[in-house]
């Protein structure tokens, strides 16, 4: 396998939002490497011919009926919020669009 | 010198792309039991699953799928044997889950299409819209920003979440690239968007409600050169909320690109925010890096693998189409191409026809829906409906065809109707509006009864009493329920020498 | 009496020989004695569980129709959502959080009586085996104190051990129910994938997850199993079936005719001589009480390892995405300026242990565009291959066996700063979860090199969970005869407060 690079695990520390330090950065890089060679290993027998399974069953088709179910009051539903105002969470402002 | 839009369309070849979302009307979210009401109280319909608490685990609202899979047979789509959800992943406060499950190779409907008629200087023209997929996701909370100068995102300082909105199930069609509209494009992405909604609205799975966010439309569009058979590179324009903006938002967005071009410009491959009052785009707020959504099959809910059975089913429940029945409507109505537009673009064809299957005259309908009581809408700045019901319209008509009312009078009936003095009886009443007080509008309608049923006339005259049944439902009938049915027994067994 | 059996509470109980106030109490007090040593709780829920208890002796006094554990305590996972108790998942990005909700199971145990006595320590979001992970200290080992009591659910096996509860809740992505019942002389069971709701079970790896029961013999394990299991249709991938009968099965203590199945590959090189002369007495055992011992093979179960170290972090990727410090949890680094992301960036990297950050990165980068399918697809293909391979054991044994870890209890620090020997201590244990069937670890004696307990996996099909019972329940009736004590008994006394 190839090695991982700093700047690479810095990109995967964006996407997954999590601030790290050079030093975190350069530690996990080598970390990373060592692992990934380690279970590059599917790879040998992870044939074409070899569907993927994603879940052990092989249920389908499990829904719902469209019925209306008590909702959480708003308490509770703001009960665990580290800040809130106006029956509503407060978060520091978002910057960048939604999708 | 700025170019314009027939400067534009001169020199240059729309390509268009649209992708719609719809809000479904479920009573209860996608993947929960919380209901969906438009304008609760905040945060009032959560739970620990679509509030994404720790722990929590989606549920498949069946409701949604059959939704999804009427849109696809309504847009001639196939129906996937087999199709999957997926968590696309990346943040925003909105998404409690810093997930949207949602759908990606695996969509519930592909491949369908719909046809769209517009205006052309060579008359109406048809244009399909091929449609890529149909596929199913659910909305996110809604955010306030608080603070700053103007409250909009940037120079907030802190934002408020409300996850009310979280979870409603949502509904993606999205258009293959529809190539060759020309200097149509415009027109026709919004007769796309008017006849999907139409579609919706008569499947009865959305509000379609453009401006409360049920309905909402993100554009496509390139530009190349005309005859380059070249594909440009595109913008996406988010946030057109209405079936006029759908317009302007595709022809103001050719116009900037046309210009960028001619300039030397390169067109950057961006989403843009339309701005409602100016008709123009501006650059939505990059992310600092690039999103890699990192799609995987949602490992919490199992497939969805619906049978011929079912679609079959599904399909027999598919209403007329709306363009189809427009087509009869027309034909049945005797409509003039221009006034059946007028009813289709004030979305009064459903309310006329209302008052037509109640006994209006077609003609007359549509001339009171789309005149008079337009008139006053617009005063007051509501929907037509919102002041009179068909069945009042239809009476009033009816009273006129009796002769009961003048035109005159029946626009003070209307306009005492809508404020709210009552029915239109009680209006006439109140205000002593009746023209005609003594029976003779009723014996015109009883004769045409006898005349059409002479072998049951002739059974009263004999004394055979109940007999008369017959002939006073004919007349109630006549009437548009008009008339007070013992008075026409009254005047009938008298006119027949049984009283 | 703590040192009972669950079933032998529960009898005392029906007989009114105790209340279940006396007995809660019992427990509280020893908990109060050793826990500073062990640290198997989080957090003990004493007027919740006396209160409980309390609701409990007066049904039973009005002659209301009770469950079997009806008035029995247990310790529950921190992992299990349990409505205004403290749930943290062994992370200090959760601390202080009290859901407003129960997990189905905390519903299933409350309708059977079960008292429920507070949450137990474990590997940060059951990400370990050892709970040196935990934000909240590590879990002693009751056998040696300075050893692990496995992980991830280390505090609910050491709770079991040291006499603190007769029963507890674990859950299972890879080993977590069943290696810490190995290394402490206690009974741990992974059910059939979908046979407990993971309703309110806070997800590492949604398709590998499963909770299940822990208990110190094979009989009060089925007992909780059948209290806690069952169709749920709050969690879409639970079995809309009847749960397999194994209270009956591990009371029937006969295995004739039955055929055991010992997997060839998950033995041998790389464990330890003492863990595999147990697993070979024991097997013994089996054959004395008329079961029939063939050698299967299972040759893509060397990949599995490989191929769970890129699913669970994949899906812990997502899963773990929800803690951005918006809606609960910590906030760090609001001070009025930052922005909510940078925000969820500093709350993140505050609030997550280096392990769990580890396997996010890992996971983030096998689902990532251009790694895909060389990493998250190539896992999944590998699953199919493990799935193959049980179908194809399971056609030639009624279940399968082996020794549960490769080794007894290490140190704690030995292993902590090389993940991938940590990571080795799943080996036997994995292929189970991949596959979706059931799994069992019960105790088969000390290890003749070091004196610690060794434990003995037996693995069924899906939805055969009756049968790992039935062999279970028989294999520890034999070796309860021979050792003429269980082997708890055998475990240092702990001091007491």
């Amino acid at each position: 396998m190839t090695a991982i690079s700093r700047d690479e695990v810095a990109h995967l520390a964006m996407l997954a939002r999590i601030e790290m330090t050079d030093s975190e950065l350069d530690h996990l890089a080598s970390e990373m490497d060592v692992i990934l060679g380690a279970v590059a290993r599917v790879q040998e027998v992870a044939g074409q011919d070899v569907p993927p399974t994603s879940h052990p069953l092989a249920l389908s088709n499990v829904f719902r009926a469209d019925v209306v179910i008590p909702s959480l009051t708003p308490e509770e539903a703001l009960s665990g919020a580290p800040a809130k105002a106006d029956q509503r969470f407060k978060v520091p402002q978002i910057l960048g669009d939604a999708e | 010198m700025a170019l314009t839009f027939n400067d534009a369309i001169a020199k240059y070849e729309p390509t268009l792309g649209l992708e719609v979302h719809v809000e479904l009307n479920t009573l209860s979210k996608m993947f929960c039991g919380c209901a969906t009401e438009f304008g609760a109280e905040p945060n009032t319909q959560t739970c620990p699953v679509c509030l994404g608490l720790p722990g929590s685990l989606p549920a498949v609202n069946g409701k949604a799928i059959e939704s999804s899979i009427l849109i696809g047979l309504a847009l001639n789509c196939s129906i996937a044997p087999f199709s999957r959800f997926a968590r696309k992943n990346y943040f925003y406060p909105d998404m409690p889950k810093n997930f949207q499950t949602s759908q990606f190779d695996e969509p519930i409907c592909v491949n369908g299409y719909l046809d769209v008629e517009i205006e052309t200087d060579e008359g109406m023209k048809v244009f399909r819209v091929e449609i890529e997929r149909v596929h199913m996701e659910e909305d996110t909370g809604k955010s306030l920003h608080v603070g700053g100068a103007t409250g909009r995102i940037h120079g907030a300082e802190y934002s408020l979440l409300d996850y009310n909105r979280a979870g409603i199930p949502l509904v993606e069609i999205v258009t293959k690239i529809i190539p060759g509209t020309g200097k149509y494009a415009p027109q026709v992405a919004r007769a796309y968007v008017t006849e999907l909604r139409d579609i919706l609205r008569s499947l009865g799975v959305s509000d379609v409600k453009m401006e409360q966010g049920s309905l909402r439309c993100d554009a496509n569009v390139s530009l190349a050169e005309i005859g380059s058979g070249k594909l440009g590179t595109r913008s996406e324009t988010k946030n057109v909320n209405s079936l006029r903006s759908v317009e302007r938002a595709v022809s103001g967005e050719m116009v900037r690109q046309a210009n960028r071009l001619e300039k030397g410009e390169r067109i950057i491959q961006e989403t843009r925010h339309f701005l409602e009052e100016s008709g123009e785009t501006r650059p939505g707020r990059s992310k600092e890096q690039a999103e890699d959504y990192r799609y995987f099959p949602e490992p919490d809910l199992v497939p969805v693998t619906p049978d011929a059975d079912w679609i079959e089913t599904l399909r027999a429940t598919l209403p007329e189409k709306p363009s189809l029945r427009r087509k009869r409507l027309k034909a049945e109505w005797n409509v003039p191409d221009k006034e059946m537009t007028s009813m289709v673009n004030a979305e009064l064809l459903d309310t006329v026809e209302e008052t037509v299957l109640l006994g209006a005259d077609p003609t007359k309908a549509r001339s009171w829906w789309l005149g008079e009581i337009s008139r006053l809408a617009n005063e007051k700045e509501v929907a037509p409906i919102s002041l009179i019901t068909p069945a009042q319209v239809a009476e009033v008509i009816a009273l006129i065809a009796f002769g009961d009312l003048t035109d005159k009078l029946a626009r003070q009936v209307v306009e005492g109707v809508i404020s709210g003095e009552g029915t239109p009886a009680e209006v006439i009443e109140k205000r002593g509006l009746k023209v005609v007080s003594d029976d003779s509008a009723l014996m015109v309608a009883i004769e045409a009864a006898i005349a059409a049923q002479p072998d049951t006339a002739e059974r009263i005259r004999g004394g055979n009493i109940p007999a008369a049944g017959a002939l006073i439902g004919a007349v109630m009938k006549a009437t548009g329920g008009q008339a007070d049915a013992a008075k026409v027994r009254e005047l009938l067994l008298k006119h027949l020498g049984q009283s | 009496m703590i040192r009972n059996s669950a079933s032998a509470m529960a009898e005392a109980l029906a007989k009114k020989e105790i209340t279940s106030v006396e007995l809660t109490q019992l427990h509280l007090d020893r908990i109060d004695a050793v826990d500073s040593q062990v640290h198997a709780f989080l957090h003990v829920d004493r007027e919740g569980a006396l209160s409980q208890a309390a609701a409990v002796d007066a049904k039973r006094a009005a002659g209301e129709k009770l469950g079997p554990l009806a008035g029995v305590p247990l310790a529950l996972k921190d992992v299990m959502t349990q409505k205004g108790i403290p749930t943290t998942a062994g992370s200090k990005i959760l601390e202080g959080w009290r859901p407003p909700y129960d997990s189905t199971v905390v519903s299933n145990l409350k309708a059977n009586g079960i008292v429920i006595l507070g949450k137990t320590n474990m590997d940060e979001f059951a990400m370990g085996s050892s709970t040196e992970n935990s934000a909240y200290g590590t879990t002693h080992n009751p056998w040696d104190l300075d050893r692990i009591p496995g992980g991830s659910g280390g505090g609910s096996a050491a709770s079991l051990a040291a006499f603190e509860a007769p029963l507890a809740i674990g859950t299972d992505t890879g080993g977590s129910i069943r290696q810490p019942a190995a290394v402490t002389g206690t009974v741990g069971v992974k059910p059939t994938y979908g046979g407990v709701s993971r309703y309110g079970l806070i997800a590492f790896s949604s398709s590998l997850d499963q909770a299940g029961p822990c208990a110190r013999t094979v009989l009060d394990a089925a007992l909780l199993h059948e209290a806690i299991a069952g169709y749920d249709k709050k969690d879409s991938t639970s079995i809309n079936a009847p749960v397999p009968a194994v209270v009956a099965a591990a009371k029937k203590l006969d295995v004739k005719g039955l055929k055991i199945g010992v997997v060839k590959e998950l033995s041998g090189d790389g464990y330890q001589a003492g863990v595999r002369s147990r697993f070979d007495e024991a097997l013994q055992e089996l054959v004395a009480a008329g079961a029939e011992i063939v050698e299967v093979s299972c040759p893509n179960f060397e990949y599995a390892l490989a191929a769970y170290y890129l699913i669970a972090p994949s899906e812990a990727s997502s899963n773990l995405a929800r803690f951005d410090s918006m809606r609960y949890g910590i906030r760090v680094g609001d001070d009025g300026n930052a922005g909510a992301e940078e925000v969820m960036k500093i709350t993140r990297e505050v609030g997550f242990g280096k392990e769990v950050k580890r396997r996010i990165i890992l996971g983030t980068y096998a689902l990532s565009s251009g790694y895909y399918d060389a990493y998250y697809g190539s896992a999944q293909k590998v699953r199919t291959l493990i799935v193959q391979d049980f179908a194809k054991a399971f056609a030639q044994a009624d279940v399968l066996v082996s020794p549960t870890c490769p080794t007894t209890a290490f140190k704690i620090g030995e292993k902590s700063d090389d993940p991938l020997a940590m990571y080795l201590n799943d080996i036997a244990t994995i292929p189970v979860n991949m596959a979706g069937v059931g799994g069992m670890s019960l105790p088969v004696g000390l290890s003749p090199d070091d004196g610690l307990p060794v434990g003995f996996q037996i693995m069924s099909a899906a939805m055969k969970d009756d049968l790992m019972y039935q062999v279970g329940g028989t294999l520890e009736a034999a070796l309860l005869s021979k050792w003429g004590a269980p082997i708890l008994s055998q475990a240092p006394a702990l001091a007491t407060k």
